[in-house]
């Protein structure tokens, strides 16, 4: 009996709370529906369909046939799957340690975390234009240092083998973000942990395993999947890069291939963006699309899971 | 038989000095070396930097040598950025494009994320799960479509349809908001309510000075993704030099404007200039904000 009289008012007060919510929400749900929804539909009904903006034709499955065959969508595929293996992994673990090293410093921490953060804010279009002229085996400063010692640098973004960590020493430059990320999630360990741990006898190397790891388990999940779904959406580094060192511009009409050096930057989402935007074959774009689409929503749901786990959702 | 006896605690206390002796003196080198290997990759982060500097006061002809000192510093290789290239309209451009969208954020993604922090409604773990989904979206995926929408009413060409979007919310934006509202206490709240405020009250006069530095933060955020966006000026702006954006122009300077590394380096100096000093203007906002974007999992 007080479960009802309990029950009633307190699911009205929640049904008037969900009205109230649903008109604060009302303009984020229409862009939901118009920037989410809709396209993702529309993509899909495009896949079926040549299409280059003036003339429509259904052509049934022929765009995810050609899909198989396209050699460029496994090379754009295979990079891309190089960044999100190789990347990734060292960017994420190269921002640990240099939280580690930071959270460690008793002199300049301030001023050494700003100088590790700094880079992390230059636009990608100068960040990728600079490491091109330092990396450049011409009159580039970085082999003038190597040949110091002996060391004679190779080509770098001219050379399809270097290109890539050309890249990932680019974006180890700019990982200040993580940086800062995991700096907070180190100092929130609580100290009593590590005190106990010493006096266990762990070392260095144990007290990391066993207190520092699984304390900072769920921010370290939660970078490195977030990262990897930025690593999927992988465009203006390479794109600028390939532009740069190619010394190739990209207006339309201009014969620029993107990837250079021999399509090693090609990335799957430049291939989408040259298919779709340069040559205008949309339907096949959107094909392309829909496995970008597929590729970042395995990498989503285990973020949601996460989510889920860590009881954010309630 | 003539030992000295010793007593326990005179042991304790003299190899506890010998070893407080041993353990600051590997404290002082553990000091050193942290801080060694500090400043070395703090050098390293720099240099960039500082040869974009040097490369950028180079004469024309010593740019194409591997000299990385400059002879003669060529200031008026700053004025010959701007004479040669947009750079003024391009900034322009850029600043209009980042100061809309970022007002148009705030103001759109702030009422979102008060309602998914603060009501209770059934389908609120869906909308969650929802914002998560569409900030993790490749913005490439459903570009097609939408292009074709802007195309038909006329809008590419221009940055408008990367700014109009932003009136209905940012997700990244209302992810980063709703984790911050959720840390405040509902007492705030009902105490509002209990005084009569109505929601849109207790956002404005008790919510929004609380969320300060997230607002903040998510503003800068926001300001700094367009100032540096290259993707999506790529598919909308207009091809024309006065139409780009910094990072448009800045990626084709060299091939356009200038043959050698000096004014190429002086333009990227120009570009990432203001980004340096709004950073120092309002450090305190970005170390939080970051912060903000790392919590839980």
């Amino acid at each position: 009996m007080s479960a009802l009289s309990h029950g009633l008012p307190h699911r009205r007060l929640r049904d008037r709370e969900g009205l109230r919510a649903l008109v604060w929400l009302a303009p984020w749900l229409t862009g939901v529906a118009i920037f989410f929804v809709y396209p993702l539909l529309s993509t899909v009904y495009f896949s079926f369909h040549r299409y280059d903006m003036y003339t429509l034709e259904f052509t049934g499955l022929d765009n995810y046939r050609y899909l198989l065959h396209d050699p460029r969508v496994r090379t754009s595929a295979a990079n891309t799957l190089w960044l999100v293996a190789v990347m990734v992994p060292a960017t994420v673990l190269f921002s640990l340690a240099l939280a580690q090293l930071v959270v460690r410093l008793k002199a300049g921490a301030g001023l050494f975390r700003t100088i590790f953060y700094l880079p992390s804010l230059v636009p990608a279009a100068a960040g990728t234009i600079t490491f091109v002229f330092l990396l450049n085996p011409a009159t580039g400063p970085w082999n003038q240092f190597l040949a110091l010692f002996g060391i004679r640098g190779p080509d770098w973004f001219g050379d399809p083998a270097w290109s890539k960590p050309s890249l990932t020493l680019l974006s180890l430059w700019g990982c200040g973000q993580l940086m800062v990320i995991f700096m907070a999630a180190l100092l929130d360990v609580p100290r009593h942990l590590y005190e106990a741990a010493a006096i266990d006898g762990a070392g260095p190397w144990r007290q990391f395993r066993s207190v520092t790891l699984p304390a900072i388990a769920p921010v370290l999940m939660f970078s490195l999947v977030t990262n990897v779904i930025y690593a999927l959406q992988y465009f203006s580094q390479a794109m600028i890069a390939s532009r740069v060192a190619s010394g190739v511009t990209d207006s339309p009409g201009s014969s620029f291939t993107p990837g250079y050096p021999e399509e090693s930057l090609l990335t799957l989402p430049q291939w989408l963006f040259q298919v779709g935007f340069r040559d205008y074959t949309m339907g096949y774009a959107c094909v392309l699309a829909l496995l970008l689409f597929a590729a970042s929503m395995i990498f989503t749901l285990l973020l949601l899971r996460q989510f889920r786990r860590a009881g954010e959702v309630s | 038989m003539n030992a000295t006896i010793t007593t326990p605690r005179q042991v304790l206390a003299s190899g506890s000095r010998r070893q407080g002796l041993r353990a600051r003196r590997r404290r002082a080198l553990l000091w050193v070396a942290t801080h060694a290997l500090a400043v070395a990759l703090a050098l390293m982060f720099l240099a960039p930097v500082v040869f974009i500097g040097l490369t950028a006061l180079m004469s024309d002809q010593q740019a194409l040598t591997s000299d990385l000192w400059p002879h003669e510093w060529s200031w008026a290789n700053f004025a010959e950025v701007f004479e040669k290239s947009a750079l003024l309209r391009w900034a322009g451009n850029t600043f209009l494009y980042a100061t809309l969208a970022t007002l148009f954020t705030v103001v759109s993604s702030v009422p979102t994320a008060y309602a998914l922090a603060r009501f209770r409604f059934r389908g609120r773990r869906a909308a969650f799960l929802l914002v998560v989904t569409a900030m993790m979206l490749p913005p490439q995926v459903v570009a097609v479509p939408i292009y074709l929408v802007w195309a038909r009413l006329g809008l590419t060409g221009t940055l408008w349809p990367l700014i109009l979007p932003t009136l209905l919310g940012d997700a990244f934006s209302i992810f980063l908001l709703r984790q911050f509202l959720l840390t405040i206490p509902r007492d705030y709240t009902d105490a509002a309510r209990v005084d009569g405020c109505t929601d849109l009250m207790t956002l404005l006069k008790v919510i929004l000075p609380m969320a300060r530095p997230a607002v903040a933060a998510v503003a800068l955020f926001q300001f700094f993704y367009c100032w540096n966006d290259y993707y999506g000026p790529l598919l909308y702006a207009g091809v024309e030099q006065r139409d780009l954006t910094l990072s448009l122009g800045l990626a084709t300077f060299k091939a356009f404007h200038s043959v050698q590394w000096n004014l190429t380096m002086a333009a990227t100096l120009l570009v990432t200039a203001p980004v340096i000093v709004v950073f120092f203007l309002a450090q305190r906002v970005f170390i939080e904000g970051v912060t903000l974007t790392g919590v839980k999992g």
